[in-house]
């Protein structure tokens, strides 16, 4: 490997060749401002348009600043990354910006959480000396996301999330000069697009022009209405982030405050989303075994790989992108959806009350959950089996507002039956989670025999697309891993290729899987944060009593009692559903 | 998503010159520049269609679209107006040139007038900045062109228009 010498701020540095001089600067410390770069390492992201010139630094003997972001280092340069050159140009690079940009700090939705307010502190702006025409533009609202275009600096980190990561392609820039903005085709709403409501473009926006839709507003008035019985679940994904909005260490399990917290808002039963995920990998279990008997008693009609359907995102990008594979993914719901059936039905039955009294309350480190919960399919008379989906952020924003001080609370035990869960449901929370649960449940009940391992070490990690072959006593099953959409999108044109070696498929639309969700607290562009929510959530697991999910004893108490057995005919009606063409 | 209502031919047509380049997404602009010539303007189908042809996004194909003046997603009308809108053009009254075409044929940038008979766009420099203001009708070149002489102009190609009160 060749190497450079070169100074950074008169301290003598030997590097790779090949490296940006802001990744010499940062790897002996030297923090470097930037706007619109962002890099994911482990997840091969990167955004580095070159467009904002924060990071500009001074190099001996060249004529203009350069930006550090997309400069490559080269032997005996010189780089002075705070000279009052740099000082100077960087400011007035930020007044530019903040010229053209609304003074809407104090009543913004990521006020607090912005990276260009942080950078205006940052670099002490104290006035803006430049004053010009703003830019206007009409405000877009969909079920989960909000553009506030006004509020847009360019970065483009929408677009690579939305096309390179993703492979949607719902954004571009589109006009030129002072016209230009990031926009779907045509600058048709968000909503008419083939946007999948991911959320990751929100989660790497630096400005207030992405945010999710509010919905704690409702949340509030179910809580203070009294005819109401306000129940509240949680995903998994949740209790390994939530932290982080209090100052928390980054990976911190915060399961038993979030419950307490839960309950001092007001929720009348403090159930949990990992409920639900053991049902789904009965349903989904189930189906997988049904499958793959037929396929190996040599039906030619079976169609296989099966692919996970947890993920909202993932199934209206299919239902977008691949209408012609719709009879691949299991029918089964979603946990939150599986959750709201139940809950609306047999809970409510339980309470002695009508659907429409009862409002259910999900907290998900997702905004496509919001989108999900107002599908139509999952609505009866048109009451929707979930009625609100706040994120994670939102959950903080309403503790916040009620004076909680969660770092002091005590932990507390959620409610039953809904709120008793295993460690099998735990794990749903990362990429890799899903299928390792089916597979400790399918192995089980496919083999009548004991585990003789419950952790999967093989389907573990932050790999894009990974696979394992899992024997199931003789019986090699094949099981394929996706997060990101791009990367379940190779796996997709595999299928379709013919080309597909898979049984079984996770996929997950964000990055990491839902603790990497476009409702979690902002990463700020750093994978060490994902990876640390990672690690707690297969701790969680191994806290669990139980890690199975057919050892549930509320699931197995669900089938005695209401649901008869998996794929019951009611089973079907109430936990399964069907997918639509939207080309 | 506009659904894709082109007739057959057209849409082969498309496609045709997408295999042209290729299928490249990299020949975009070349691809749109071909379109556009074959079909006068660049409407949301057509980008769909070429979105297809080039496997990139739709959001993309727009984006380029926008991003270059010379392509239009509007029907040009029978005598295609262009003014320019270069520094030097500019300087010398370009804009109230503009003014009085869009006051006169009551379209604005980008549009035709119902008859079809007028549309009206803007250049980047034509590069006969010792004419300018310069304004093209068609293939034909107007030089220093004043706010005053935009209604004969218009007058020389509407037939039957010499009639002075019609054009308030
Ligand atoms: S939510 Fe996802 S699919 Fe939609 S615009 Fe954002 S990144 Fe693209
Ligand atoms: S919308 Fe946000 S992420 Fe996208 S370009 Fe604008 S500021 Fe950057
Ligand atoms: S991976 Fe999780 S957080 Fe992301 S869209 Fe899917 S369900 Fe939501
Ligand atoms: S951070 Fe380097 S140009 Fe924006």
């Amino acid at each position: 490997m060749d190497t450079v010498n070169l100074t950074i701020d008169n301290k003598p540095v030997v590097v790779k060749e090949g490296i940006t001089i802001l990744e010499a600067a940062s790897g002996i410390g030297i923090d470097i401002p930037t706007l619109c770069h962002m890099k994911l390492d482990d997840l091969n992201i990167e955004n580095k348009p070159g467009g904002c010139r924060i990071c500009v630094v001074e190099v001996n003997g060249r004529r203009n600043l350069a930006p550090a972001c997309c400069t490559n280092v080269h032997d005996g340069m010189e780089i002075n990354t705070h000279s009052m050159r740099v000082i100077n140009a960087r400011r007035t690079v930020m007044e530019l910006i903040l010229s053209d940009h609304p003074f809407d700090c104090l009543i913004c939705a990521k006020s607090g959480n912005c990276d260009l307010q942080d950078m205006a502190h940052k670099l002490g702006i104290r006035e803006i000396r430049y004053k010009g025409e703003q830019s206007t533009y009409r405000e877009d609202t969909s079920p989960a996301i909000n553009r506030e275009i006004d509020k847009c600096i360019m970065c483009r980190r929408c677009e690579t999330m939305c096309n390179e990561v993703q492979t949607v392609g719902v954004l571009s820039a589109i006009n030129r000069g002072f016209e230009s903005v990031v926009s779907p085709a045509f600058e048709m709403n968000l909503d008419h697009s083939v946007c999948t409501y991911c959320g990751q473009c929100v989660a790497v926006c630096p400005t207030g022009a992405l945010t999710e839709v509010d919905e704690t507003g409702k949340v509030i008035r179910a809580l203070s209405d009294p005819s109401k019985t306000v129940i509240v679940q949680t995903a998994p994904a949740v209790r390994a982030a939530l932290g982080e909005e209090f100052d928390m260490e980054a990976g911190t399990l915060v399961t038993g405050k979030l419950v307490a917290a839960l309950r001092r808002l007001g929720f009348d039963h403090i159930f949990d989303t990992d409920f639900a995920a053991d049902l789904t990998i009965m349903e989904e279990g189930t189906e997988l075994l049904n499958r793959l008997g037929k396929h190996l008693a040599g039906d030619k009609d079976v169609k296989l790989p099966i692919l996970t359907s947890c993920c909202p995102a993932w199934v209206k990008f299919f239902e977008h992108q691949f209408p012609e594979m719709m009879d691949i993914p299991s029918t089964a719901r979603s946990p939150q959806q599986m959750f709201g059936a139940i809950a609306k039905t047999y809970f409510a039955d339980k309470l002695g009350i009508k659907r429409e009294d009862l409002v259910v309350v999900s907290i998900m480190p997702c905004v496509a959950k919001k989108y999900e919960c107002g599908r139509d399919e999952f609505k009866t008379n048109d009451n929707p089996d979930v009625d609100h989906a706040i994120t994670t952020r939102e959950l903080a924003a309403l503790i916040k507002l009620s004076n909680i001080d969660f770092k002091s609370l005590p932990n507390e035990d959620f409610d039953n039956p809904l709120g008793e869960s295993t460690g099998a449901a735990v794990i749903f929370g990362t990429t890799g989670g899903v299928i390792e649960a089916a597979v400790r449940t399918a192995y089980e009940v496919h083999t009548k025999k004991e585990l003789p391992r419950l952790d999967f070490e093989e389907l573990r990690g932050m790999e894009g697309i990974r696979e394992a072959t899992i024997d199931f006593d003789g019986l090699p099953i094949k099981i394929g891993i996706a997060h990101g959409l791009g990367n379940a999108r190779k796996l997709l044109e595999d299928i379709q290729a013919g080309k597909s070696k898979f049984h079984a498929i996770e996929i997950m639309s964000c990055p990491g899987g839902c603790i990497g969700g476009g409702g979690q607290p902002y990463h700020h562009g750093n994978v060490e944060v994902l990876k640390k929510r990672q690690v707690a959530i297969y701790q969680e697991d191994k806290n669990k009593a139980i890690r199975k999910s057919h050892e549930n004893p509320h699931i197995v108490k669900l089938y005695e009692e209401f649901l008869g057995e998996p794929m019951s005919e009611k089973a079907h009606h109430l936990l399964h559903t069907s997918y639509f063409d939207r080309t | 998503m506009p659904k894709i209502k082109l007739a057959e031919n057209t849409i082969q047509l498309i496609l045709n010159i997408c295999t042209e380049f290729e299928n490249k997404e990299s020949e975009l602009i070349n691809v749109l520049h071909k379109v556009q010539n074959k079909l006068g303007y660049l409407p949301a189908e057509v980008q769909e269609v070429i979105a297809k042809g080039l496997n990139c996004s739709v959001a993309k194909v727009y984006g380029v679209v926008t991003f270059y003046s010379f392509f239009t997603m509007i029907p040009q009308g029978e005598f295609p107006i262009s003014i320019c809108m270069g520094t030097a053009c500019y300087v010398r009254g370009a804009e109230q040139v503009l003014a009085e075409f869009k006051r006169q044929l009551q379209v604005e940038v980008g549009e035709s007038t119902e008859d079809g008979k007028f549309s009206i766009n803007c250049l980047r420099c034509v590069g006969a900045c010792g004419l300018a203001p310069v304004v093209t009708v068609g293939e034909k070149v107007f030089g220093r062109v004043a706010p005053s002489e935009v209604k004969k102009i218009i007058a020389e190609y509407r037939e039957g228009c010499r009639d002075d009160s019609k054009t308030a």
